[in-house]
């Protein structure tokens, strides 16, 4: 397939952006979309030219490092990450605008590459149990309801990608933290610290500048991993019972 | 030292041996007697004594949370922006632990015993058996932490059996076994974040490790990393290094490895006196997704638990094999494992599977689409299963391992039967490392897929992610405060000679790859590495192709020094600048690995020499020969590498012939 591009590129955190048009030649429908990025940038480095910056690590939809905007959408037209979506999604001769996730606590790095270190220390406010090595007790000594399981694991599947800020016209951090929150309050290990994680958690969310939830869904129709909503109702109903108004 | 060069490749140097496992002692009571002769650290002088820990996976964000909760002031190092996307994360199937929460006759022992006898006789007993003994409060410790693990309907945890064992010790969640304990760990490394005792540093790259010798013998004593954001070349200085960081797969470009997985913090050490233990023992994973065409940049392992239900077979004539599987009835298929190995059938070790897989295409009855001319797939088939146990349950066990097969592939794995080939997954040689896994230089402990010492020449599955954590939460922290208690060290100053020395290596190092200037791209020497380590140092070799390999590494190293082309500036982020010290490291770690392989004339687990195989062709091993570890010391730049033996001594194992049939 033969495609026009045109991707953001910044230099550094402080340099302007602008808009660079690259036509690609020779991309397979089997690759993905990061290894027709690969490609471009063999193109570009032939011809001395920088390639372009982008993040990705595990390469199959779980460690959560890719992400770009793509034709407006977080990780493009289809629900799954950047790295796992298909050239075949797109048509020969297609023209495809490439972005960076942009929401302020996000800055841009380089080109594609942005900083979600807030992420990092919205999990340090509280994001976790507290358990010392250990100290813990037999792992048969509490059990859990199935149905708790399944709903902590289903929030659990979160990969911190960020598609859901990117996506958010107020870049909100809901669905992240909403999933943190399930993911722990549904467990009765979790139970200890529930309200002053909620708490925690969300006066760090606030203070990095993510912006407050609207409940447009723009973020869950993002979310590569489905997650749904109803965390966020999860997330709102615990702060209300943690005593803490927004 | 032998004076002549064997093999005109090596020397032979002094015999190398753990002296830290107590001698002497019931192996049941060594781990115990071990811990009880630690030195202590007094919890007032933790505060001063600084630990730096380079990775975040299970093995490096374990050891940070368990030293930061301990009081230790701790630097954690990782190269991902953020310490919960490390490598680890994309672990599937699941966890070992000798629980023997189904009653079928598990135990600490024979958990020891089978993973002995799966790394097929190559790892050290004392290590394995401390590995089986501590599995189980690896689980107490997650479920605390909030791990979502599998449970049945009463709450009550589940588990299932995993390539080659016949009991049920696997704890899983769904698919994604990886990503939940490193998210638990991770978690427990961001408490301790917001506690103040660890400092992270993601982002960071280390490039070198400083040794500083005060009179007493070399000591490591800090490192040199490379902020990926700004390009600064920044030293970090500490009582103590631990290298948590991972293996080193990706030196055939093509592997299930994440993309930034590497070898320099190990490659760097190496070079600074640190043993390289059984460079070439790689493990390849039997079920992954075979490969498409040219532009791939990675392979997708799918996890092995399929092997549970999946049948696996190829068309018994060549002719049917571009055929719809569908089309092809049970008498013309041939499911080979079943046939050759009745006893273990498709749970066979992944050496095993691997190995026919490989066979059974080399013969021309491969199926899927030529890759160089040559089908490169096995079917992998579920029809038996969704009969047998509806599909909805089959969708509930693998469903999303049946989702990834279907983006990745195009194909629906309900309809038509998965194709699955073996690729290169983890590496089973890493630094030395004594029972304290501590390396040959002091004070530099290396844990996780890092180090060589538990799992022989072959992995069991699940038995990985067991490794790092019981190394990061369990091991680590008592082994790490003996050698701590004599500290803290004598402060030292960023002019000491061995620091500013550190400083300038890894500036000129940069300084080259910024002035070569050359036409070709640093990929394409990767791909070209990766192409010559698949075929000649992969599942088989021969002594003539390792020889061919060994001369061609060089010509292509040499190469990439005159001709690789490295744009940008070394100031701020530059990805190509990362990949080409990386790709610097792989292309001498490769000559390392042949040289390795080549020595090693037996075959045993992943590894199979063509020039040691049974009538029936099934590996053979030469335990009166090369009942060993191979720890490789640097020689020098110009100078070749020199082998140091540690002989494995089996006490508690009867060594046997491995027989599947
Ligand atoms: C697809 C896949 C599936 C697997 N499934 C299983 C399974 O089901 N069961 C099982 O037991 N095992 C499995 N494994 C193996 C297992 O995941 C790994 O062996 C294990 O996670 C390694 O953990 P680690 O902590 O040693 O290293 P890693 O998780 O690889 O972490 C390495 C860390 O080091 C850092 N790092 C590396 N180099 C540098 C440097 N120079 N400077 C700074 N930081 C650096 C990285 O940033 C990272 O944080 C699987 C592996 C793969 C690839
Ligand atoms: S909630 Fe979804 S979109 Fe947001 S970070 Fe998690 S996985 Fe990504
Ligand atoms: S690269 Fe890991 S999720 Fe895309």
């Amino acid at each position: 397939m033969k495609l026009a591009l045109s991707i953001w590129r910044q230099e550094n955190p402080s340099a302007p952006g602008r808009m660079v048009r690259y036509d690609v030649d020779g991309v397979s429908e089997d690759s993905s979309f990061l290894e027709m990025l690969d490609l471009l940038n063999e193109q570009l480095t032939e011809k001395g030219e920088e390639p372009v910056a982008f993040d990705s690590d595990c390469r199959e939809g779980i460690c959560g490092m890719c992400g770009v905007v793509i034709n407006g959408e977080a990780h493009g037209p289809e629900r799954t990450t950047t790295c796992q979506l298909h050239m075949r999604s797109f048509k020969d001769g297609d023209e495809i605008v490439i972005e960076p996730w942009r929401a302020d606590p996000f800055p841009v790095i380089k080109d594609l590459v942005v900083d979600r270190g807030a992420f990092d220390r919205i999990i340090a406010a509280g994001g976790y149990i507290s358990a010392n090595t250990g100290s813990a007790p037999d792992a048969h000594a509490t059990p859990v309801p199935k149905e708790n399981a399944d709903r902590a694991f289903m929030a659990a599947e979160c990969i911190g990608c960020g598609a859901c800020v990117a996506a958010c016209p107020n870049g909100s951090a809901s669905l992240f933290m909403g999933a943190k929150i399930t993911h722990l309050g549904e467990l009765p290990q979790g139970q200890p610290e529930r309200w002053s994680r909620v708490a925690a958690m969300t006066e760090q969310h606030d203070s990095e500048g993510f912006g407050g939830c609207t409940n447009l869904g723009e973020c869950t129709r993002a979310c590569p991993k489905g997650i749904p909503l109803n965390v966020i109702s999860q997330m709102n109903a615990d702060l209300r019972r943690a005593g803490y108004g927004r | 030292m032998t004076d002549t060069l064997i093999d005109g490749l090596y020397r032979e140097g002094e015999p190398i041996a753990d002296t830290k496992a107590p001698k002497g002692v019931d192996i049941s009571q060594m781990w115990t007697q071990r811990k009880f002769d630690a030195a202590l650290v007094n919890p007032a002088n933790r505060r001063k004594l600084d630990v730096i820990i380079v990775g975040t996976g299970l093995a490096g964000a374990s050891a940070a949370a368990t030293l930061g909760e301990a009081g230790y002031n701790v630097k954690s190092f990782c190269y991902q922006d953020s310490p919960r996307r490390a490598h680890s994360i994309a672990a599937q199937g699941g966890i070992n632990a000798a629980k023997n929460y189904k009653g079928d006759g598990d135990s600490v022992h024979r958990l020891f015993y089978d993973t002995v006898k799966g790394g097929d006789y190559r790892s050290r007993e004392t290590n394995v058996y401390r590995l089986a003994e501590v599995s189980a409060n690896i689980i107490d410790q997650c479920v605390a932490q909030g791990v979502p693990f599998a449970r049945e309907y009463g709450g009550l945890l589940d588990n299932r059996s995993f390539g080659g064992v016949q009991v049920s010790r696997t704890f899983y969640a769904r698919g994604q076994t990886g990503q939940q304990l490193l998210i638990g760990a991770y978690q427990a490394l961001e408490r301790q974040v917001g506690a103040g005792t660890v400092k992270m540093y993601s982002r960071h790259e280390m490039l070198e490790v400083i040794v500083v010798d005060e009179g007493d013998g070399p000591r490591a004593r800090g490192i040199i990393a490379r902020d990926l954001v700004t390009g600064e070349i920044e030293t970090h200085l500490a009582d103590v290094v631990v290298l948590a960081t991972g293996g080193y797969g990706n030196v055939f470009f093509l592997s299930t490895n994440a993309m930034g997985s590497n070898v320099t913090a190990a490659w760097r050490a190496h070079r600074k006196g640190a043993y390289f233990g059984n460079p070439c023992y790689t493990q390849i994973h039997p079920t992954c997704i075979p490969q498409s065409g040219g532009h791939q940049s990675k392979l997708t392992l799918m996890s092995e638990s399929l092997r549970n239900d999946g049948r696996i077979w190829v068309p018994k004539r060549a002719e049917d094999c571009d055929k719809d599987p569908r089309d092809i009835p049970e008498e013309d298929r041939d499911y080979y494992l079943e046939r050759i190995y009745p006893g273990f059938g498709n749970l066979v070790p992944r050496d095993i599977a691997s190995r026919q897989a490989k066979n059974m295409c080399d013969e021309g009855r491969g199926v899927g689409p030529a890759v160089d001319g040559v089908r490169r797939g096995v079917y992998l088939d579920f029809a038996d299963a969704i009969a047998r146990l509806g599909e909805d349950a089959v969708r509930a066990k693998y469903g999303n391992l049946f989702d990834m097969y279907e983006r990745i592939t195009g194909e629906n794995p309900y309809q038509v039967p998965m194709r699955i080939y073996p690729a290169v997954h983890y590496t089973m040689g890493g630094l030395w490392v004594d029972y304290d896994l501590q390396s040959t230089i002091p004070g530099l402990f290396v844990t996780g897929e890092a180090n060589f010492s538990d799992h022989g020449a072959n992995r069991l599955g699940a038995s990985a992610l067991m490794q790092g954590l019981a190394d990061g939460y369990f091991v680590l922290p008592n082994t790490i405060r003996d050698y701590l208690a004599k500290g803290p060290f004598e402060k030292l100053s960023e002019d000491h000679p061995a620091v500013v020395q550190a400083q300038r290596e890894v500036q000129e190092r940069i300084d080259r790859f910024m002035s070569i200037n050359g036409t070709r791209s640093v990929d394409s020497y990767h791909k070209e590495l990766g192409k010559i380590m698949w075929e000649k140092c992969g599942m088989e070799r021969t002594e003539e192709g390792l020889r061919e390999a060994i001369e061609e590494i060089r010509a292509l190293r040499a190469d990439f020094w005159s001709n690789v082309r490295v744009l940008g500036t070394p100031e701020g982020l530059n990805q190509t600048l990362e990949r080409a010290g990386r790709v610097a490291d792989f292309l001498e770690l490769g000559e390392l690995m042949c040289i390795d392989a080549l020595h090693r004339r037996e075959s045993c687990g992943g590894h199979f020499r063509a020039e040691s195989q049974t009538e029936d062709g099934e590996a053979l091993r030469h335990d009166d020969e090369f009942a060993y570890v191979a720890a490789w010391e640097w020689g020098g730049d110009e100078s070749a590498p020199i082998l140091h033996k540690e002989d494995l001594v089996y006490e508690f194992i009867e060594l046997k012939q491995r027989s599947y049939k």
